[in-house]
């Protein structure tokens, strides 16, 4: 990750003119008071069927319920909503002005996703669990021979060659199993710090594994 | 997928990737590009790499690409997914 990707040819090429549809938003939420009420209603209106439908897209793998995921999907319709008619200077007619709002309410949902995992009583943090990890990663028991050598290097890795920080980030992550979201904020941290770190501790580790035989250095494997 | 190849990909890192940051600042722009098969990952490799490598931009990834190609949202571009990889 050292170098962002954002060189000029990488830009959008800048629209000359924005979208009929998009126009009119811009001009109706900077328009009369009337108009903007009616403007802010229907984009509340979409942003909460955005939301409504986020959740349930993400429900099944949440312990969250029908009220409370509904309630999650108005706060973040709320939120969003505050949010676009804040930054809506920041709007530069990349995109669809409604592509641009729905980002808002996608990450309010996400955020508060993360925030709701540590509000659940029934959450139960494992212990640092190595002996679960070849499952996890589904390693053959009957195998076992094949692959010790290689998890046994992997955990001395982890606890000789990572930062104490990496250390407690791929922990909790890798083998407690919490999510990145919900570890940013136990951190007073932020998504993308927390996925930085990870980010460095992946690559030492398969640095390490590399030099020592266990993995292949072959770009080709990769995905 | 074996544990080898598992664990591999998991340690795998591609340092075109751009990090969440990066990736959230443009994901709206990226997303149309998607839905319209107009070359997303060309583009912006950096921030197809961090897709396939990070769990939750990912899926603030997929979640917005399914609002933007809701039928039921009137636009005028209708639906249209494009490959994701
Ligand atoms: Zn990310």
């Amino acid at each position: 990750m050292a170098t962002p990707h954002r060189s000029s040819s990488a830009a959008p090429a800048a629209r000359a003119s924005l979208d009929a549809e998009s126009g009119e938003w811009l001009r109706a939420l900077r328009g009369s008071r009337a108009e903007r009420q009616a403007a802010i209603e229907r984009l509340h209106a979409l942003l909460l069927r955005i939301a409504r439908n986020e959740v349930n897209r993400r429900g099944a793998r949440l312990s969250v319920t029908g009220p409370e995921l509904d309630d999650l999907a108005h706060q973040a319709a709320d939120d969003a909503l505050l949010a676009i008619t804040a930054k809506i200077d920041d709007f530069r007619g990349e995109s669809r002005f409604t592509t641009w709002a729905y980002k808002f309410v996608i990450l309010e949902v996400s955020a508060k996703i993360g925030r709701h995992f540590w509000r659940d009583p029934g959450v139960r943090l494992e212990a640092e669990d190595w002996e679960r990890l070849p499952d996890r990663l589904g390693f053959d028991p009957a195998k076992e021979s094949e692959w010790r050598d290689l998890l046994a290097a992997l955990r001395r890795a982890v606890e000789e060659e990572l930062t104490e920080r990496q250390r407690r980030i791929f922990v909790a992550l890798v083998l407690t199993g919490v999510p990145l979201d919900a570890l940013a904020i136990e951190m007073e941290s932020n998504r993308n710090a927390i996925y930085k770190t990870l980010f460095d501790a992946r690559r030492k580790l398969r640095a390490v594994l590399t030099a020592n035989g266990y993995l292949n250095d072959d770009i080709s494997r990769r995905p | 997928m074996n544990g080898w190849g598992e664990l591999d990909r998991f340690l795998h890192t591609d340092p075109r990737d751009v990090g969440c940051e990066e990736a959230m600042a443009m994901l709206h722009v990226y997303v149309e590009l998607v839905a319209q098969d107009a070359g997303a990952e060309q583009r912006y490799p950096g921030i197809a790499a961090h897709l396939r490598a990070c769990g939750p931009c990912s899926d603030d990834y997929e979640g917005l690409l399914a609002a933007i190609c809701d039928p039921s949202d009137g636009g005028d571009e209708g639906p249209r997914i494009g490959p994701l990889s």
